[in-house]
């Protein structure tokens, strides 16, 4: 048994409201992937907050190489050796890659008193070589996508040379081809001995990647169990502490039901050429493809949040030009964005101007006040509906766990009550217990006669939601397939077609 | 419910207490201070300022800022000026003309930010610019007395108080500026032009992707803030019986310095009404308590400088522990 590097024991922490952990454990050895699970808001961000300086702890030690530690600052923690990829992003947008990695430690000229760029990006690249990546260190990190931008925040942990590395959710916005990159690096760094805490709510990832894994519950130590010896149910029941129902496959909709949305020939940029499909009344369009395949872009151009080159959008049979979402929500088109901290939520209004943020008009007295009595009755509504953890309304959001911030940014599209949802990523960051809940909440969305595109990189999730899927490659529609005909394999290959 | 409101409070109460120690400091220093008619004075000359704070809260939380309310003000004091003297108007014909002046100038400035992009400080620089210059113009360079309409100068000099209970003799400015602040307040928490203001100021994007018409509610706001201005512009004609166009450039600072002490931030997304009720009188209070212990008027500016610092210190601290 290899040697252990980090032990946390008693671990407490109170935020106002909240018992975030109560008497929490965790151990970490030398040369492991250790999974951390739990449902959403169970305090895995906060128990590895902790470890690693952001937060502090109000009872319990931690023991770091053999000697009891107390982590006081982020800056200590890189220091001994631990460093983190957070949950959220953390990079400056209108600095470069390069510069992003290696800010506070910038190289210098001579003097110390002039940055040397060159030595920066002489540096970064040998870190992208190290990782297999292929990406200019001097690249805005605003021109990047979530998943290139993500790709930059694993370097800029790696290039700590840390003895232990946490790992937030790190998959989230990623790509398969760059998770396996990403899998290979990890595989490469445990062999080199550090331990890796990876916390994920992707089954998949954590059977295939990680040695052991422990469970949190409520701020509390569940148990921790070799990932080789323990079934993927046990792992969900351990974590949820209740039975959890698998929801039913979609009904099937009958083709002669109304088209509700129609997209013909629509092109912007080089982003997407040429795209046409329509959307039937009560139907789950499943939108697959590769990262950055336009799918994003596609639903940006339906909700008018960007604006085509060519192409015409027709909602109910009539053609629409929109100037801006505020017309798109006219029309009765509701977009839950797949970048929640920058485009879903505002973190600092609290949960419930959250959920009526989209819906303001409806929640007006007759003389143009506010009614803030059922604002909070329908933001309590969604609360419950969705088992959003929070102490109340009031709470602000930034004060929630990522994937409980996802729940309010879907409350706030169901309180709008539209028509035609298209849904980027909804399970993002979602425990299993509330994605199988969302999935039951899109079927009842359909059987209302609502109509959903849903863009989901996870191709399982795919697969299960939809009535029909669209794939998408390189801005364009390479495929269309049924419920029934759909593998994760013809999928895969309508992916690449274009390539 | 309460976390919130605690949270909320508390700048309000830092805020207060600072206004309290003041008080009692210029109380125990000098006798003079803690007297009714002083105590008036310092409503009445917070008033204009006030008022002018009051707006300028409003596109502070936004994250933008209004320059131009200075000149604006004076603007809105020449054109009521214009509308009474020159025109002739009847009295509140002219006290609208000048509140709708002000609310023209943020409806474009507030264009000019929302349609072409132009960023605030920019934007409301240049309107800084065209609404001095046009006050000159306007006026010839010269103040226009409100001579002719005796029930002008009333607005801000009279006391509807006064004349309801005897002896409580506050003038009807002041009256104005508390009225204005509860106006304020209200549209700031309980319409959706204050819940907008509020959203936009911390997360624009998200915002535009909520379908909120960012662009229309900026100018909106923008509007509000000026017609803000223009009430204060007529305040000031009111209460010097005159429009003087050389008056007003630099009045945009003080107001936002009353706005900042108040705990509102720059980067927009926070703020209250009240803050800056209180923010405003910390600077009043500040001035007038100089004065009356002699400090000479360049030392008061000096003063006033290091206690913004000071305030804005003392409120990130107060934040990074939170
Ligand atoms: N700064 C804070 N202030 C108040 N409450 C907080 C704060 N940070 C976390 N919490 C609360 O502590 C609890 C644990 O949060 P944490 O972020 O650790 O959850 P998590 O297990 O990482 O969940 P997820 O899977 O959704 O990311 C949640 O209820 C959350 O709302
Ligand atoms: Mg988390």
């Amino acid at each position: 048994m290899s040697e252990i590097l980090v032990h946390m024991e008693g671990i407490t922490k109170k935020f106002p409201g909240v018992m975030a952990l109560n008497g929490c454990r965790f151990e970490l050895r030398k040369g492991e992937v250790h999974a951390l699970m739990g449902e959403n808001g169970a305090g895995k961000s906060t128990m590895m907050k902790i470890l690693t300086g952001v937060y502090q702890k109000d009872e319990g030690s931690i023991t770091y190489k053999g000697r009891t530690v107390e982590i006081n600052h982020p800056k200590a923690a890189q220091d001994a050796g631990i460093s983190m990829i957070h949950q959220e992003l953390n990079l400056a947008p209108d600095l470069t890659v390069a510069q992003n990695i290696y800010i506070g430690r910038e190289p210098r000229r001579k003097l110390g008193l002039f940055l040397d760029e060159k030595a920066l990006n002489r540096q970064v690249e040998a870190l992208f070589e190290r990782m297999g990546l292929v990406m200019d260190p001097s690249a805005l990190v605003a021109d990047l996508t979530v998943a290139r931008q993500q790709m930059v925040e694993i370097a800029k942990a790696l290039s700590y040379n840390a003895d232990v590395l946490v790992m937030d959710e790190p998959t989230a916005a990623l790509s398969e081809a760059e998770i396996e990159d990403l899998f290979r690096i990890i595989r490469q760094l445990r062999a080199e001995g550090v331990g890796i805490v990876y916390i994920s709510h992707r089954m998949d990832e954590i059977k295939r990647i990680t040695d052991r894994i422990t469970v949190m519950r409520d701020g509390q130590y569940i148990a921790t169990v070799p990932t080789a010896e323990v079934s993927t149910q046990d792992i969900i029941s351990m974590m949820v502490g209740r039975q959890i129902y698998d929801t039913s496959k979609p009904e099937g909709v009958s083709r002669d039901r109304e088209t509700v949305l129609e997209v013909q020939g629509v092109s912007r940029g080089r982003v997407l050429s040429d795209v046409s499909f329509t959307l039937k009344k009560g139907e789950i369009l499943g939108v697959a493809g590769l990262v950055g395949a336009g799918r994003t872009e596609l639903a940006r151009v339906i909700f008018g949040a960007d604006r085509p080159d060519a192409g015409e959008i027709r909602v109910h049979g009539q053609p629409v030009r929109m100037k801006g979402p505020h017309d798109a929500v006219r029309h009765g088109i509701g977009y839950l964005s797949e970048d929640r901290k920058r485009f879903g939520c505002i973190v600092d209004l609290d949960v419930k101007s959250n959920v009526a943020i989209a819906s303001y008009r409806r929640f007006l007295k007759p003389a143009g006040w506010m009614d803030t009595g059922r604002i909070r009755q329908e933001a309590e509504r969604i609360v419950d509906r969705l088992r959003v953890k929070t102490p109340h309304v009031d709470q602000e959001v930034k004060f929630l766990s990522g994937g409980n911030q996802q729940k309010v940014v879907i409350g706030k599209w169901l309180t709008r009550d539209c028509d035609i949802l298209i849904f980027d990523e909804p399970t993002r960051g979602i425990d299993v217990g509330a994605k199988s809940e969302i999935y039951k909440l899109l079927n009842e969305l359909a059987a209302q006669g609502k109509s959903i595109i849903m863009i989901s990189s996870e191709l399982p999730e795919i697969l299960r939601m939809s009535h029909r899927i669209i794939v998408m490659c390189e801005g364009r529609i390479t495929g269309e397939l049924g419920h029934e005909e759909a593998t994760q394999e013809n999928i895969m290959q309508l992916a690449t077609a274009a390539m | 419910m309460n976390l919130q409101l605690k949270s909320g409070a508390l700048q309000q109460v830092l805020a207060l207490a600072s206004l309290v120690v003041l008080l009692v400091t210029f109380s125990i220093s000098s006798g003079n201070f803690f007297q009714f008619s002083n105590l008036i004075g310092i409503l009445l000359s917070t008033a204009v300022i006030g008022v002018l704070a009051l707006g300028s809260t409003f596109v502070i939380i936004t994250g933008g800022i209004d320059l131009s309310v200075g000149t604006v003000m004076t603007l809105s004091a020449v054109m009521t000026g214009v509308f009474i003297t020159f025109w002739g108007l009847p009295v509140p014909v002219g006290i609208l003309g000048g509140i709708l002046t002000g609310a023209l100038c943020g409806l474009l400035s507030g264009t000019a930010v929302a349609k072409m992009k132009i960023p605030p400080f920019i934007a409301t620089l240049a309107m800084m610019m065209i609404a001095k210059g046009l006050a000159l113009i306007i006026s010839g360079a010269k103040p226009i007395y409100f001579t002719e309409a005796e029930s002008f100068a009333n607005i801000s000099q009279g006391s509807v108080l006064g004349s309801l209970i005897p002896g409580f003799d506050i003038p009807n400015a002041v009256l104005i500026f508390f009225i204005a602040a509860i106006l304020g307040f209200l549209i700031l928490s309980k319409t959706i032009i204050g819940r907008y203001n509020v959203a936009l100021g911390s997360n624009e994007e998200a915002t535009r992707l909520s379908g909120v018409n960012v662009g229309y509610w900026k100018i909106v706001i923008y509007t509000l803030t000026g017609a803000f201005t223009g009430l204060a512009g007529v305040m000031m004609a009111s209460r010097l019986n005159s429009a003087n166009p050389a008056l007003g450039a630099g009045y945009e600072l003080e107001a936002i310095a009353a706005v900042v002490l108040g705990g509102t931030s720059l980067s927009g997304g926070k703020g209250t009404i009240m803050g800056t009720v209180i923010g405003a009188l910390i600077m009043s209070v500040l001035t007038n308590g100089l004065r009356i212990l002699s400090v000479p008027q360049e030392w008061q500016t000096v003063v006033v400088g290091f206690v913004i610092i000071l305030a804005v210190y003392a409120d990130m601290l107060r934040r990074r522990k939170a």
